[in-house]
Order: C-alpha cells, then sequence, then structure tokens
C-alpha cells in the first residue's frame, strides 16, 4: 500500500475571512483630514496705545454679504486677489530708513513703505459663506508664500526646497533635531523680512 | 496496460487562486494602518472647504476640535436647519465653547496646555457669523492657536 501523506488543511476559505475583514476596515475607515490655514488670534486684552498705521501701509480686504469682494474700496475677482496682495507686499514704496532694499515692487509712493509695515486686514460680513472667507484667506497665505519662497530661494540657493517645503520639513516630527536646527535661522530671516501681519477685524453687523 | 497513460481531455488547468489571500491580507493591513477611529460621531454636515496653502496639524494630543454645520439628515428634525456648534457628542451653544476648551486644556498634560491648536472643523455653508462668535469666545479663554481645517483642493471649488 502507497505511502499516505498527511491531509492538507484546506485554506480555501482563507480568502473570505479576509476579505470580511477587509470589508469591515473599508467600511469604518474615514481618512481623516489633519491639515489646514494655521492663524493666530488677537488676544483680548485692549492696546492701550494702539501704534499708529498710516493708511497707506494698509491692504483692506472686505468680503460682504453676497460673497464679493472689495479691495482697497474697488470691486475685484477673487482670482487676482493673490496678485493685488504680492504687490502691495512686494510694494517697497518707502525712502530713508523706510527705504526696503529687496523689493522688487513698483515702488510707487502710494503704496506700502516696506513688507515689515504692511498690514492686510481682512473684514467680512455675518452673513459671508465660510468657503469663500476660507478662499479668501487661502489666497493672501499663498500671496505670502511666494514672497517668502522668493526671499528663501534667493538667501539659500544650495538648499534646493521652498520655504513652504522647508517649512513642513521644520515641522515634520520625523525630521532630525540637527537638519531642524540648520533650517531654523533660515526659516526666521524669511519669516522677518516678510512677517504675516494678517489682522481679522471683528465682523460687521448686516444691515 | 500502457506505462504512459495518455492525459485525458484538452482542457485547461484552473487558474491557481493559492495567492490571492496574500493580496487581500495586503490591503487588509493598508486599511489597517491607515484607519484612524474617530472618537466622536459627526452630528453635522460637515464638508470641509478647500485650499492649498495648508500646514500640518500637529500631533493628535495637542489639538481639540470644534465641529459646526448644519444639523445632520437625522437630527434636523430636532435640531432644525440652522448651522450648529457640536462639541465632543452633544450639539452646544456658543457660549458652552469657552468652557469646553477650558476642559479640555485641564485635561491634557501640563507641558501640553500651552501649545493647544483649536481645530475648527466648520462646514463650507456656514455663515462667518456663527464663526466669529466661536473666536470671540475663544479669544476669551485665551486660546490663540487655531486651526481652519481643510481639504487640500484649488480654492475655485469654494466658489462653484
Amino acid at each position: 500500500m502507497a505511502k499516505r501523506s498527511a491531509p492538507e488543511v484546506n485554506a480555501g476559505s482563507m480568502a473570505d475571512i479576509a476579505f470580511l475583514l477587509l470589508i469591515f476596515f473599508l467600511v469604518t475607515t474615514t481618512i481623516e483630514t489633519d491639515s489646514g490655514l494655521n492663524r493666530k488670534l488677537p488676544p483680548m486684552e485692549d492696546v492701550v496705545d494702539p501704534p499708529i498705521i498710516k493708511q497707506k501701509n494698509i491692504f483692506t480686504v472686505v468680503v460682504n454679504k453676497n460673497n464679493d469682494l472689495l479691495v482697497e474700496e474697488k470691486p475685484m475677482e477673487i482670482g487676482e486677489l493673490r496678485a493685488a496682495a504680492v504687490a502691495f507686499l512686494d510694494n517697497g514704496g518707502g525712502k530713508g530708513e523706510d527705504a526696503c532694499n529687496f523689493c522688487q515692487g513698483a515702488r510707487d509712493a502710494s503704496s506700502s513703505d516696506n513688507p515689515e509695515k504692511a498690514v492686510i486686514s481682512l473684514k467680512n460680513d455675518r452673513e459671508t459663506d465660510y468657503k469663500v472667507y476660507i478662499a479668501v484667506q487661502n489666497e493672501l497665505v499663498a500671496a505670502y508664500n511666494e514672497l517668502r519662497n522668493r526671499e528663501f530661494a534667493r538667501l539659500n540657493p544650495s538648499v534646493g526646497l521652498t520655504f513652504v517645503q522647508a517649512d513642513s520639513k521644520y515641522s515634520d516630527p520625523r525630521t532630525s533635531t540637527s537638519e531642524k536646527e540648520a533650517l531654523k535661522p533660515k526659516l526666521d530671516k524669511v519669516k522677518a523680512l516678510f512677517p504675516q501681519k494678517l489682522s481679522e477685524a471683528e465682523p460687521s453687523k448686516t444691515n | 496496460m500502457s506505462k504512459f497513460k495518455k492525459k485525458k481531455g484538452g482542457e485547461l488547468p484552473a487558474i491557481s487562486t493559492a495567492s490571492l489571500p496574500d493580496i487581500v491580507f495586503m490591503l487588509l493591513f493598508f486599511f489597517m494602518v491607515a484607519t484612524v477611529m474617530r472618537d466622536s460621531t459627526l452630528m453635522v454636515a460637515n464638508t470641509l472647504p478647500a485650499a492649498d496653502q495648508v500646514q500640518k496639524l500637529d500631533k493628535k494630543d495637542r489639538v481639540m476640535y470644534i465641529y459646526a454645520g448644519k444639523p445632520s439628515d437625522r437630527y434636523q428634525e430636532k435640531f432644525g436647519t440652522q448651522p450648529k456648534i457640536q462639541l465632543n457628542d452633544k450639539f452646544a451653544t456658543v457660549q458652552d465653547v469657552g468652557a469646553f476648551v477650558l476642559a479640555e486644556r485641564a485635561s491634557k498634560r501640563q507641558e501640553l496646555q500651552n501649545v493647544l491648536t483649536t481645530a475648527l472643523k466648520v462646514d463650507g455653508e456656514t455663515n462667518m457669523g456663527l464663526i466669529s462668535d466661536i473666536k470671540q469666545e475663544l479669544r476669551k479663554v485665551n486660546a490663540l492657536k487655531i486651526n481652519y481645517t481643510t481639504r487640500s483642493g484649488d480654492y475655485r471649488q469654494n466658489l462653484k
């Protein structure tokens, strides 16, 4: 009689079991969105002596209840906002000690003196849609990022990263401490050249 | 009887499915690793607006979440269709936000209490009035670091 081999365990149902688990995880998975626009709110206490800001250094953006945009008293499409904000921040119209030696803008005397003094004031109505507000915020942050990228590339041509990439690398917990220490002064320098001065006023009441 | 029996029929051999479990397990492990279990059930509509200048949020233990939007379909009968705030698993009013933030802050470890971020997960259709009210409450309790949580995508999607 032939030698009988041990019977093989039937693994045919393994696929079924695995499919069952797979479908369970497919259904329960919600890939979490954990990114967004970081903002800092102004503290509550009243500033005793508010600094006086010249009108030409303020870039006013108003979003009304119909989600229309008013930039510097003129209506504007949201697609043009980024370029307008870049032109304002990069203007560098100051003279003497206010002069801006790295700006590449039009140096218009009626626009901002230098990026350090330039303030963007964003005002919205209580009935503005949140998504439009986010779109406006996004464009203003994009304007800052565009200028910061340019300066970062100019000051650190050897790094081979843009400011945004370097910044996300800096905040990534997987980056080593030595790399972070090397990046920090470079990032801080660019941030000081173009400080993000974006003021969010309290909303106006709908009339 | 011949030693070499002719093989019968010209049928195709069955395709081996032995590697099927391996493939399925591979997918299974991917989803097991990528899954993040939600810690609160959403009771509001939550279609986040899109933005492309996004920054990563901090580690999960340094973030507290505030949801807002229209109540979902099955709650609309009871709570109406006006946008509402959801904190943990309950609907809340604007006045509750301050207490919520203080309670969350107290529940975190000492060294994290000053680096907390408030993530606002707000539906795109909400009016800014509600968000401004939340922001005012956050300022009152000195929770100044906020994050408008968004999907990543082009901003033009928000304008339709």
